[in-house]
């Protein structure tokens, strides 16, 4: 065949190989680094994960494997795919790399796929734009759809011969990243990139899109880039572990060795930030719920809240009969998946959301009958924390006077007591009172946060709500958040809501924690056994889904919980 | 996105500015449109500032110290633009036409921003039966050819014809009327983007007022492409009044030069071989508008990040420092959202 002769047989030598990569990009405020210097290989069906936080520079990594780079962006050094050097190949010759030698999964599968096709015009579309690798003649529409059925088949859509012909907005979030996988699959390609490919899912759809990835792996022998900030996951499926901070290739380990004897100093600091389902619980040794002697703050009986449909459609039901208290003093952890209404919840307690049904006393306030004027004295004892840092400070204000303004509401402070307040309380969350003349973009995510908490806190409110306030932060940071929330809570008593989709960041935080699941509480009770013996079905699934970062122990927990997660 | 912010403290107040900023962005053919409308821009805002002392006669004035002056005379040493049917000087007209586009600019942005802005605050804030009364009556002056709307105002106001300040006022009110909805549109939708913002509902989660949300967390954040629409519709005034007093309806030719009266008196002149009465007037239009168009164009471009032209990264030390690989990724994301 001397149409093919780039395409070698079976590789022997690595599918990928990135030899001290460079890549720039060009900027407002000059030329900035993003990668420095980045070598590494991928061997066939290995899964090679490629960890770090925010701005290490391994989404840029990610994308110059498949050449997707803009134009501001300039990289240095080789890419070899199958011998082919990606940064220096023609576009033509590019574009018969991509999908054939290569294939990316994107993060967020419902931008992924294109609306107003079906998914298997879709698919096809990848198939039909390369030749056909045996006769090397063109694929024709009806071919190109039966390898398209074919596709969704191997990465488990039921009865792929009529799926075929749905629309994406048919899918679940789950089913849409199979599509999105199968997409990628078309060709066979040697090389999957897979960039967090499960960040957008819930945790129990993330259980079986790793299954599936490992089967690619196991069955069809392809290679896979892992890009993930995600220490389970990276646990769950990865070979080798390539770690980044900041543009550069920190440590490069086998998956085992490096949970079990990081070498560097930052990998070290890493592993030891992963929250771990078990371990350093806030309800460790404890068996019976505290602070129930003290006055109930929040109180929700049989509450419901619906969002009324549009015309036509019956109204939705976010909360659907929920109860439980939360006590003077006490952290309340609620749990759930993307849906399960814990913000609806979260936001109800704060009068941001009405209720509709039920009864919801906040502070002995009747939020059935809510009404601004008449609540707002109470909103001085109510301190709410945001789960986007970045957004939830007005970018025109200087931090000191987003912190203040609570206390200017409230009362009325001369300008110079103001200042002396908002610098203790940016004090008691760890951060130099001068911070207070600057604005919210000259502050990191982490620090953000903490002036939010400061904000939240500086009227010493009796409750808290915080509303997953460390899920946009980069695991190092969201550490060292979630250790300062727990000595503060400690330093000034107040009681808290703590929502999270996280088990092992509730555990951490909240002794007493409550499982919801489509707006109903499945489950209650005190963290360690919630966590330890689940009882209701959900919270099994829950708890067998959460990969935890070990590989060893990770390994083990899934072939324990098969059963479970296949029920 | 937050590129353009990124380093705005540090900078001194004067680089901060809108134009200023924008012109320090910009490489290349963007810098060349900017530049191209900020000299027609300037020229024109010279013009209307010196007019009086550029002029050598007065926009009304038919007669000096050697007799009147000659009707539809060609170029000459005298009149250097020539002399409209009436007797005027074409030169002098010109130049203080400058100065009413200049003022009606201002009176009828002015009065419409201030409308516009309050209005957009409170309909997209406040929402319910409100909003939809003003969205409705604001689709209605929308439906209304904008010229004819401005005809029945100036009617309305003037009975079509008037005194300069008179003819002004009712220039500016019917511009106005048209431009209202748009400034109106623009922050109602910014406001409702805004409300939803976590920044707007912890104020609301601590208890401040309706009035201080606006006024302190809404207004800010929503005004910030008023700039923008502000050059567009300055161009779109200019035209406006221009077709107002071409079609008659403007400022008596004794209160004031108007370039559009002007050219509508050029109109029997055209065939007779008399160019310079209409030339002149209608390349000042010409000039005027596109050197605000350009500038607007320009900077809407250089406003957004992905229609931006950067200087390629080739050769240089790049900045460095622990903050760059953010640096990288910020940017990285806001180009992909192109991809």
């Amino acid at each position: 065949m001397t149409t093919n002769i780039d395409r070698p047989g079976p590789v022997s030598g690595p599918v990928l190989d990135i030899d001290h990569l460079k890549v720039t990009f060009a900027t407002d405020g000059g030329d900035v680094y993003a990668v420095r210097d980045v070598s590494l290989e991928v061997n066939p069906g290995e899964v090679v994960a490629i960890v770090g936080e925010s701005g290490s520079g391994k989404t840029v990594t990610a994308k110059t494997i498949l050449g997707l780079l803009p134009e501001t962006a300039t990289s240095q050094g080789a890419v070899l795919i199958n011998g082919n050097n990606i940064i220096s190949v023609s576009a033509a010759k590019l574009q018969q790399i991509r999908g054939r030698d290569v294939a990316m999964v994107f993060q967020e599968p419902s931008t992924a796929l294109n609306p107003v096709f079906t998914v298997g015009w879709q698919i096809a579309e990848g198939i039909r734009a390369h030749a056909d690798a045996v006769s090397g003649k063109k694929i024709s529409a009806k071919e190109a759809k039966a390898r398209a059925v074919e596709a969704l088949g191997k990465v488990g859509i039921p009865d792929p011969e009529t799926r075929v012909n749905y629309y994406p907005h048919q899918f679940s979030g789950g089913q849409k990243q199979r599509v999105v996988i199968a997409a990628a699959l078309a060709l066979n390609p040697g090389l999957i990139v897979a960039d967090e490919p499960t960040t957008a899912l819930d945790v129990t759809v993330q259980a079986e899109i790793l299954e599936l990835l490992r089967d690619l792996r196991d069955i069809y022998g392809t290679s896979i880039v892992l890009i993930t900030h995600n220490m389970g996951v990276v646990a769950d499926l990865a070979d080798r572990v390539v770690v980044m901070y900041q543009g550069d290739v920190v440590e490069e380990a086998p998956s085992r060795v490096l949970f079990a004897q990081p070498r560097e100093e930052y990998t070290k600091k890493l592993l030891a930030a992963v929250p771990h389902l078990g371990r350093n619980s806030a309800s460790e040794g404890m068996t019976e719920r505290a602070h129930q002697g003290g006055k109930v703050l929040v109180e929700a009986k049989n509450l419901t809240i619906e969002y009324p449909g549009r015309l036509g459609t019956p109204a939705f039901k976010a909360v659907d009969g929920v109860s439980f208290t939360v006590s003077e003093g006490e952290v309340f952890g609620l749990v759930g998946e993307s849906g399960s209404g814990k913000t609806t919840i979260g936001r109800a307690i704060a009068g941001l959301n009405r209720t509709t049904g039920g009864s919801l006393k906040v502070l002995g306030y009747e939020m059935l009958n809510f009404k601004e004027r008449t609540f707002k004295p109470l909103r001085k004892d109510i301190g709410f924390v945001f789960q986007d840092p970045a957004a939830s400070f007005n970018p025109q204000l200087t931090i000191g006077d987003c912190v203040a303004e609570p206390l200017i509401i409230h009362g009325n402070p001369t300008p110079a007591e103001a200042r002396k307040r908002v610098g203790e309380l940016l004090e008691s969350v760890q951060l130099p009172a001068s911070y207070a003349d600057r604005f919210p973009h000259e502050l990191s995510g982490g620090q953000r946060q903490r002036a939010s908490l400061a904000r939240a806190l500086i009227l010493n409110p009796k409750l808290l709500i915080a509303d997953e306030p460390t899920s946009a932060l980069d695991v190092s940071v969201q550490a060292v958040v979630l250790e300062l929330f727990k000595e503060i809570q400690r330093e000034f008593g107040f009681a808290a809501l703590f929502i999270s989709h996280d088990l092992a960041v509730v555990d951490i935080l909240s002794p007493w924690v409550g499982v919801l699941y489509k707006g109903k509480m499945v489950e209650q009770g005190m963290g360690n056994q919630v966590m330890g013996n689940p009882q209701h079905a959900y919270t099994k699934k829950l708890i067998a889904s959460l990969p935890v970062p070990d590989p060893d122990e990770q390994a083990r927990r899934r072939e324990a919980f098969r059963e479970v997660l296949h029920s | 996105m937050t590129a353009t912010t990124e380093s705005g403290r540090k900078q001194p107040f004067i680089y901060r500015l809108p134009v200023i900023s924008h012109f320090r962005t910009s490489v290349g053919l963007q810098r060349g449109m900017l530049v191209t409308g900020l000299v027609l821009t300037v020229v024109f805002l010279l013009t209307a500032a010196f007019a009086p002392v550029i002029a050598p006669y007065g926009f009304a004035q038919l007669s000096d110290a050697s007799g009147t002056f000659p009707a539809q005379q060609p170029p000459s040493a005298a009149h250097i633009w020539g002399t409209t049917v009436g007797g005027y000087d074409v030169y002098s007209r010109v130049l203080w036409g400058a100065q009413t586009a200049f003022v009606v600019i201002v009176v009828a942005v002015v009065m419409s921003i201030f409308l516009g802005v309050a209005l957009g605050l409170l309909s997209g804030y406040f929402g319910g039966w409100l909003d939809r009364v003003l969205v409705v009556i604001a689709d209605a002056i929308y439906a209304f050819p904008s010229l004819l709307l401005a005809i029945v105002m100036s009617i309305v106001i003037n009975r079509g014809q008037s005194s300069f300040w008179g003819g002004i006022v009712a220039c500016s009110v019917s511009i106005s009327v048209v431009f209202v909805p748009q400034y109106f549109r623009v922050i109602r939708a910014e406001t409702i983007r805004l409300k939803a913002e976590p920044y707007v509902e912890s104020a609301k989660v601590v208890g401040a007022s309706s009035i201080r949300i606006m006024g302190r967390h809404i207004f800010k954040n929503a005004t910030r492409t008023l700039p923008l629409i502000f050059t567009l519709n300055a161009s779109e005034a200019i035209l406006t009044l221009a077709g107002l007093g071409f079609l008659g309806f403007g400022i008596e030719p004794t209160s004031a030069a108007e370039w559009g009266f002007d050219l509508n008196k050029a109109i029997a002149d055209a065939s007779s071989g008399i160019w310079w009465t209409g030339v002149y007037p209608g390349t000042a239009i010409v000039l005027t508008v596109l050197g605000l168009t350009l500038v607007g164009e320009s900077m809407n471009d250089l406003n957004d990040p992905r229609l931006r032209g950067r200087r390629k990264s080739v050769g240089k030390t790049p900045a460095g420092g622990p903050d760059s690989t953010a640096g990288a990724q910020a940017a990285l994301e806001a180009e992909s959202r192109v991809l």
